[in-house]
């Protein structure tokens, strides 16, 4: 068989190898970047709530308690830190697979992938991954009084492909049609509702865990629009790469 | 006619590299903030928490 040109990326394994090389640059700067915001802000509100958690520190005991108790520094745990920061670059190179696979496909469809454009990526990536399911379970503090985690993890990825599939429609569907499916893809799992404990248990005083759902979707809202300007760059860089190697 | 099975295969070719990246990438989110067993939890627990994963 003769072929009059060369296409660009003929063969599976150049598409999925230049998906590969992306995400794993993408998804371990941007991850890295996570992990050290959240051990400089998430972390000592997490460890605060658990001084409650465990019950070393008691709100509304006989005695009014500080709110600025002696905490362990950062990287105080070095183990503890080190295992948070390589689950995180895990956590957004995955991630960064699924958002550079679909970046691939809307390339595919003539849309524009990169650096710039990434940033709208990331911001959608947020929205399904994080402020979606976050909105109605909200991210918790150690502590809090949880329905059954399966039940919720079943919820969790319910919420995220309905708002995947949301956000795909607002960005690249043209009819009204596809709006209003989208809109009611986004209301559906909270009007539905999820898994909520039967009773209150969370010993933590409410001003931590509010802090904790603020810094937590905070940090995100930066590593996602983050991982998603990376996704945009590398995947133009790995193009150039293999135009440059074929 | 052959470019249109070159753009035909090409797409193929796309779609199916981008289905096992979507998959690969579930898989690690799935280990990382979902997998209930012990060791795995103990060592995601701040990730999953500060991520908000429903973490137990």
């Amino acid at each position: 068989m003769t072929c009059a040109t060369q296409p660009a990326f003929p063969a599976t394994e150049t598409m999925f190898s230049r998906i590969l090389t992306s995400a794993l640059f993408a998804g371990a700067a941007a991850g890295l970047i996570a992990a050290l915001l959240q051990l400089a802000f998430v972390q000592p509100v997490l460890l605060h709530a658990e001084l409650y958690e465990s019950g070393e520190l008691v709100h509304f005991g006989a005695e009014a308690v500080s709110a600025h108790p002696e905490l362990p520094g950062m990287f105080s745990e070095l183990t503890r830190d080190a295992l948070s920061v390589i689950f995180t670059m895990l956590t957004y190179t995955g991630y960064a697979l699924m958002l550079i696979a679909l970046m691939s496909v809307a390339e595919g469809q003539g849309h524009k992938i990169d650096g710039r454009t990434g940033v709208l990526w990331g911001l959608a990536g947020f929205i399904a991954f994080h402020l979606a399911p976050g909105f109605t379970l909200a991210p918790e503090v150690p502590g809090v009084a949880a329905a059954d985690v399966y039940a919720r993890q079943v919820w969790w990825f319910a919420t995220v492909a309905a708002a995947v599939v949301a956000l795909w429609l607002i960005a690249f569907g043209s009819s009204i049609v596809s709006y209003v499916v989208a809109a009611l893809l986004l209301l559906a799992p909270h009007v539905i509702g999820a898994p909520e404990p039967d009773v209150f248990t969370g010993p933590v005083p409410t001003e931590i865990g509010a802090l904790f759902a603020a810094r937590a979707f905070g940090i995100g809202l930066v590593a996602w629009v983050l991982v998603g300007s990376f996704a945009g760059y590398f995947w133009q860089k790995e193009a150039k790469h293999i135009a440059a190697t074929a | 006619m052959t470019t249109q099975v070159q753009t035909a295969s090409a797409s193929r070719a796309g779609i199916l590299s981008a289905l096992f990246a979507i998959a690969l990438g579930l898989g690690i989110i799935t280990l990382t903030g979902h997998v209930q067993a012990a060791a795995l939890h103990d060592a995601a627990h701040d990730v999953r928490h500060a991520t908000g994963f429903p973490c137990h």
